[in-house]
């Protein structure tokens, strides 16, 4: 039998890397059932023990207001973990401990890593851990998840834990008045049927928690106890004063912890953090810096993705694919299996795969910068803009999620708390260029635009972004009005990024494209295939094809915007299966084997360098991917704002497509 | 005993919490974060959009209209 691991820890605590190094590579990434919200659960054997490990979402609190505080806390309070790990930044306790005290009152068996302690240990940070231990009530084990120190110990206290009774707690009081108050209400909750713990229940019901309020109500022998429904309204009235001065005990407590186990140097002296943040936060110099950085990734993505690795790839799916069908040939395979695989299968997903080492190579860099800690201050500085269109910094945090992939951008709006807020970062986030079109751009620049690719992919983004950016406003104008809400982002300090967080994150995202093209592209490419070889008799790929006749009955509406070809029209009907299929489709329709070199030569025999803009401009804007759109629909509870996400991100996209073809002509561009 | 807003404070000036006026999810949220009766603060910078305020050692930005609404006993320099 496996036991379960449960990590929690306030975001920044360095709870991803612990995860990472305990599990090593072996994890998968799921949705927690019925939301959105990312589930991570990975897998160690250690004593001869076979762990489960679960990644809860990283929270500052184990309240219920927000989606992911409410999914970590109903997976610890159903016993859905036999321990708990409880990561602790040592360079923060006092703050970090304030999670640590809600697990108290949960009464769950916990094991605090004091992670990092080689960071605290630099700022001359001392703890007694025996002593805090012993206050807590619950083991400590120092680590430093970054180098993998600590990470057995952590396991074996875990082990001995999960086999232990569970221990007593210690005394948090709230004072005289609360207590008297709680002491109260456990005696009436007294004798009821609970699935929690009766102590956590009763603080949750003086602060008025509005899960713990509803399992009241629902709960049918709780009816029955007018004493209890008569207290709880005696006390709602002043549930917020009192949730505050909870707060505040917590805290009390907690300094009572590490009055004498915690030691700081006095003088907080300007460390290299607050160096750098003088540079990259400035009033001016932020946000240049930031379009510098981004700029610098795209040039280094080209540089290293395409220049040095880039042919090859290309170069083994060519050599490949000639092998595989003049096998087939000689071997007497039917004409069809060989057309399948060659106009099918190697001209169709060959086109997409071969985009495989650039898209390495960005995830690997947009890894570096988050795990390094920049990402927060690029939220800081894009807040003013933001803010000027309506929204708030941490909205931009969503959106550049979404330059991965938008269905991830679109589940990170949940940090966002207000409703407003959230289902405008959920509209724009299509706008954010996500990896795979990226294979998009590159045929289009290969075949236009070789020797700018990193300002063309940088400009095609920024274009995303300033889009995103107008409709915002737009929105929050007309269909979402009130208050922007409040901006609050801790800023954590820069550290190495280790390389294994790194690769982790890279492989995440490329095992999400290879997965995408072993599947829906896959299916796309075979259903395009099936569509253009039929009727029989007609010429494959031809206009008489059942594909080119469903191109050229669409084709027409793309003319105004310089490309109303069918093959198309055909590639970007089939994007909304999935982004890359637009380069398979125009990979099939246009290419054999050799699709790379060929593609991007029968693409500038098609499209003129206005027209690549154009459609540029057309694939970035225009309806977003059926993972999207469901995903859209998943998280505003509406097929409405799905559909609506749909269309008028096709009426934008086609308007500025033919805005930029028409004003590229009279400025005589070709 | 003089309470001012938190943007009042200039970078390299002190303070301690005393309340806050925010609306109640906004409130408890920064309670939670740390910034509870009493914690003290430390403004980092104070120009233009957002302020950087260090609590325990750490960094976190608060924007200008919450920090407004961050009532702060002012520390002097000893």
């Amino acid at each position: 039998m496996s036991k379960t691991i449960a990590l929690v820890g306030n975001p920044n605590s360095g709870k991803t890397t612990l995860f990472n190094a305990l599990t090593g590579s072996n994890h998968h990434v799921g949705n927690w059932p019925g939301v959105t919200v990312e589930k991570k659960v990975g897998y160690v054997r250690h004593g001869g023990v076979d762990y489960e490990i679960v990644d809860l979402p990283g929270t500052y609190s184990l309240g219920a207001y927000a989606e992911d505080e409410r999914i970590a806390r109903e997976f610890i309070l159903s016993q859905g973990a036999d321990v708990v790990i409880n990561v602790v930044d040592a360079t923060n306790i006092e703050r970090n401990l304030y999670l640590t005290t809600q697990l108290l009152e949960m009464n769950v068996k916990v094991v605090l890593a004091l992670n990092m302690v080689d960071e605290a240990e630099a700022k001359q940070i001392k703890v007694d851990l025996a002593g805090i231990s012993e206050r807590l009530g619950v083991p400590v084990v120092p680590t430093v998840a970054s180098r993998r120190k600590g990470i057995d110990i952590l396991l074996d206290t875990a082990a001995d834990l999960i086999n232990a009774p569970l221990n007593g707690r210690p005394h948090i009081t709230y004072g005289e008045d609360l207590d008297g108050k709680l002491a109260r209400l456990q005696d009436l909750l007294d004798g009821l049927r609970l699935d929690y713990p009766r102590q956590w229940l009763a603080l949750q019901l003086l602060e008025g928690d509005g899960y713990a309020e509803r399992l009241m109500q629902e709960n049918e022998v709780l009816k029955s106890s007018q004493e209890l429904a008569a207290f709880l309204s005696e006390l709602k009235p002043r549930a917020e004063q009192y949730q505050l001065e909870i707060v505040d005990y917590r805290y009390r407590f907690i300094s009572e912890v590490t009055a004498d186990t915690v030691c700081r140097p006095d003088e907080a002296v300007p460390t290299l953090t607050d160096k750098i943040d003088k540079i990259v936060t400035h009033k001016y110099f932020g946000l240049p810096i930031f379009a510098l950085i981004m700029l610098g990734v795209f040039q280094l993505t080209f540089a290293i993705g395409e220049e040095l690795l880039g042919g090859i790839v290309a170069g083994w799916i060519g050599v490949l694919g000639e092998f595989v069908t003049g096998g087939l040939s000689t071997m007497g395979a039917p004409e069809w299996l060989i057309s399948f695989l060659s106009e099918g299968v190697f001209a169709g997903l060959g086109a997409v795969v071969e985009f495989v080492p650039l898209i390495v190579v960005l995830y690997m860099l947009m890894g570096f910068l988050e795990d390094s800690g920049y990402m927060a201050r690029a939220a800081y500085v894009m807040d003013n803009i933001m803010r000027a269109v309506g929204l708030q910094g941490k909205s931009f945090i969503s959106m550049l999620v979404g330059f991965g992939c938008n269905v991830p951008g679109v589940m990170a709006t949940r940090t966002l708390e207000n409703k407003k807020d959230r289902m405008i970062a959920i509209l724009i986030n299509p706008f954010m260029s996500c990896g795979a079109k990226i294979p998009i751009y590159l045929v289009f620049i290969g075949a236009f635009f070789p020797e700018h690719g990193g300002l063309v992919m940088f400009s095609v983004y920024g274009l995303g972004i300033i889009v995103a950016l107008l409709m915002g406003k737009l929105f929050s104008a007309t269909l979402f009005k009130g208050e922007v809400s409040h901006f609050i982002l801790e800023l954590p300090p820069y550290r190495k990024p280790t390389l294994r967080n790194v690769l982790r994150n890279m492989w995440d995202n490329v095992s999400g494209f290879l997965v995408r093209a072993g599947t829906v592209i896959f299916a796309v490419v075979s259903l395009l295939w099936i569509l253009a070889v039929l009727p029989t008799g007609v010429e494959p790929y031809g206009p008489a094809s059942i594909l080119g006749r469903i191109g050229t009955f669409v084709a027409p509406i793309f003319r105004p915007a310089g490309f109303g070809t069918w093959q198309a029209a055909v590639g970007l009907f089939s994007g909304i299966a999935a982004k890359e299929s637009v380069v398979a489709t125009l990979g099939m329709v246009y290419a054999g084997v050799d699709s790379g070199v060929e593609l991007i030569e029968a693409i500038r025999s098609v499209f003129t360098p206005l027209t690549a803009v154009s459609f540029m401009v057309m694939t970035l804007l225009y309806t977003p991917c059926v993972a999207t759109l469901g995903t859209i629909k998943k998280e505003t509870g509406s097929t409405k704002w799905m559909a609506f996400s749909a269309v008028y991100t096709f009426v934008l996209g086609w308007f500025a497509a033919v805005l930029v073809y028409r004003v590229g002509l009279l400025l005589g561009f070709a | 005993m003089e309470l001012r807003s938190l943007v009042d404070l200039a970078a390299g000036e002190c303070g301690r919490v005393q309340r806050i006026a925010a609306g109640a999810n906004a409130t408890k949220r920064l309670y939670e974060m740390g910034f509870n009766t009493g914690a003290q603060v430390r403004v980092m910078k104070n120009d233009f959009g957002p302020l950087i305020v260090a609590l325990e050692g750490n960094k976190i930005a608060l924007g200008r209209g919450l920090a407004e609404k961050m009532l702060v006993k002012k520390l002097e320099r000893l």
